[in-house]
């Protein structure tokens, strides 16, 4: 599904590559972490999943595709396949739950019809079917960062990425979102979530890449977060 | 579509005083854009289709008319007339010939009076046949005029450049001025639309930030903001274009066409050519801006 092959990334002005030389497949269905202090590269990945950057040197293939000779205008194609949830939510504050989750649907010319079947089903599946008319700001961060999922999965994606989902969480709140995460991923989804949540991983046992400095220093099924 | 005209309508009303201004702008540029253009305009139409070919008239006697060179009661006889054509064509400096008979002159003169109850009273026959003279050297003029003005059976020598050159000067130094200004204000305009819409994106980043992660095309992405200067420079042409169609009635319909009667003045459909080429650069002048505003905003 995702594969990254002797990837470097180096953003322009600096010296030491966010990326180096990093090789890894992610098959169809599969849930790994992506572990590492900040600054060693996990963010840069993501990014170069969603194309929101491009690989120095090497190949990035996303579901069959070659993202490095991909052209702008197949972009948001691209990206319609990919879920995304951020550590800050970016639910849009004068939209309510509902229209939250909407909206996604609507920029891609989803029809009504369409949106008004899928998006019940789906807040529903993330458990906010009775706040579906509250505003963000009237959620509390667990119940924002099901809304930031919803919206996410509400396009039926086949990958989704996570960047830190957990990292505003109190550790509570963070395993119903892990719950939902690997809900998610039981349907079919392949997720890849950023974290340096070491407890979350602990608990999942799921497959971990570690990077350091840019560099891939890991690559474990059923993982850990530390090495034992 | 139905997302494009909510976000249009609210980007309207969040800009307003922002489009307000450029809506002005617009206004005032666009009409002394299409102003420039009617004079050019006005300036072609005075020049007719001779003057950029010939520079002296030779006009003939009627038996109504008179000169020195003229037999009252009798026009130019055949002869005679072949005497001047001999004499221009055997002369070096003259170039070029043309003779137009009454026939010719009486057509381009029910064009000119079109619409003047001086037409009704006039027949071929009150008109001077004329030989149109092209010089080699324009600035020879007066070796020419003094010659041909002697022959029998001419009435009148008219050099054509000193009697429409000054007029011209005034005319294009009008023209220059106007679109020169024009220039200036439109790009005062083009600056404005796109400061107008980089607010108007940065106010909406997040909104951009979501669409762009969730896979929504540039094209709707940048449809409301291109509607949006759309709007305001149309909504600008159109004012331009009623104030160019006020100054055509009050001013060259109503004042200067009674005033100056057998004076080619330009008409409502030069005044709908100054129109298209007005909305032409309107359009033109909110797309780039804005192509070039949203452009660094979307880039992946």
């Amino acid at each position: 599904m995702i594969t990254f092959t002797d990837v470097t990334k180096t953003y322009p002005g600096q010296k030491r590559p966010a990326l180096s030389g990093v090789s890894a497949t992610i098959e169809d269905g599969e849930f790994v972490f992506l572990v590492g202090p900040s600054g060693s590269g996990k963010s840069t990945f993501l990014r170069l999943v969603l194309r929101e950057t491009r690989a120095t040197s090497g190949q990035v293939v996303v579901d069959g595709r070659d993202l490095g000779r991909m052209r702008g205008w197949r972009i948001p194609k691209l990206r319609r396949g990919i879920g995304t949830v951020f550590q800050d939510f970016r639910l849009l504050p004068g939209k309510t739950v509902h229209e939250n989750v909407a909206f996604a649907l609507q920029v891609i010319g989803r029809p009504g019809r369409d949106i008004r079947r899928t998006v019940p089903a789906t807040l529903e599946m993330v458990g906010l079917a009775d706040k579906a008319d509250r505003l963000p700001e009237e959620l509390s961060g667990g119940e924002q960062q099901r809304a930031a999922l919803a919206r996410a999965v509400v396009n039926a994606p086949r990958i989704l990425l996570a960047d830190e989902p957990t990292g505003n969480l109190d550790p509570s709140t963070s395993v119903g979102i892990m719950k939902l995460l690997d809900q998610i991923n039981k349907d079919g989804t392949t997720v890849l979530m950023a974290t340096h949540d070491s407890t979350v991983v602990d608990q999942m046992r799921r497959r971990v890449i570690e990077l350091s400095n840019g560099e891939l220093i890991r690559d474990q099924a059923q993982g850990v977060y530390g090495y034992q | 579509m139905r997302h494009a005209l909510t976000e249009l309508f609210s980007g309207l009303r969040r800009n307003a005083s922002m489009n307000l201004a450029v809506l002005v702008t617009m206004w005032v540029s666009l009409t002394l854009f299409g102003l420039g253009v009617l004079v050019t305009q006005q300036v072609d139409l005075i020049k007719g289709r001779w003057y950029d070919r010939i520079e002296i008239n030779v006009f003939l006697c009627t038996p109504a008319t008179q000169g020195e060179n003229c037999t009252p009661g009798q026009g130019t006889t055949d002869a005679e007339r072949t005497a001047i054509r001999a004499a221009l064509n055997g002369n070096p400096e003259v170039a070029d010939v043309y003779y137009q008979s009454q026939e010719e002159v009486f057509a381009e003169f029910k064009q000119t009076y079109a619409d003047s109850p001086v037409l009704a009273s006039m027949k071929a026959e009150d008109m001077q046949d004329l030989f149109r003279i092209k010089l080699t050297n324009p600035e020879e003029y007066q070796k020419v005029v003094a010659e041909t003005s002697m022959m029998p059976g001419v009435q009148n020598v008219q050099d054509l450049r000193q009697f429409l050159d000054p007029l011209f000067e005034w005319l294009n130094w009008g023209r220059w001025l106007a679109i020169g200004a024009s220039g200036l204000l439109l790009l005062a305009a083009a600056l404005q639309i796109g400061n107008t819409i980089r607010m108007a994106v940065f106010t909406r980043r997040r909104e951009i930030g979501i669409m762009r992660l969730v896979g929504a095309s540039n094209t709707y992405i940048m449809l409301p903001f291109l509607l949006e200067s759309l709007i305001v420079a149309l909504g600008g042409a159109a004012l331009a274009c009623a104030t160019l169609a006020a100054i055509q009635q009050f001013a060259i319909v109503e004042k200067a066409k009674p005033a100056l009667q057998g004076f080619t003045w330009v008409g409502w459909d030069h005044v709908g050519i100054a129109v298209v080429w007005l909305v032409a650069v309107a359009i033109a002048l909110s797309m780039i801006p804005t192509l070039v505003a949203t452009r660094r905003f979307l880039k992946v």
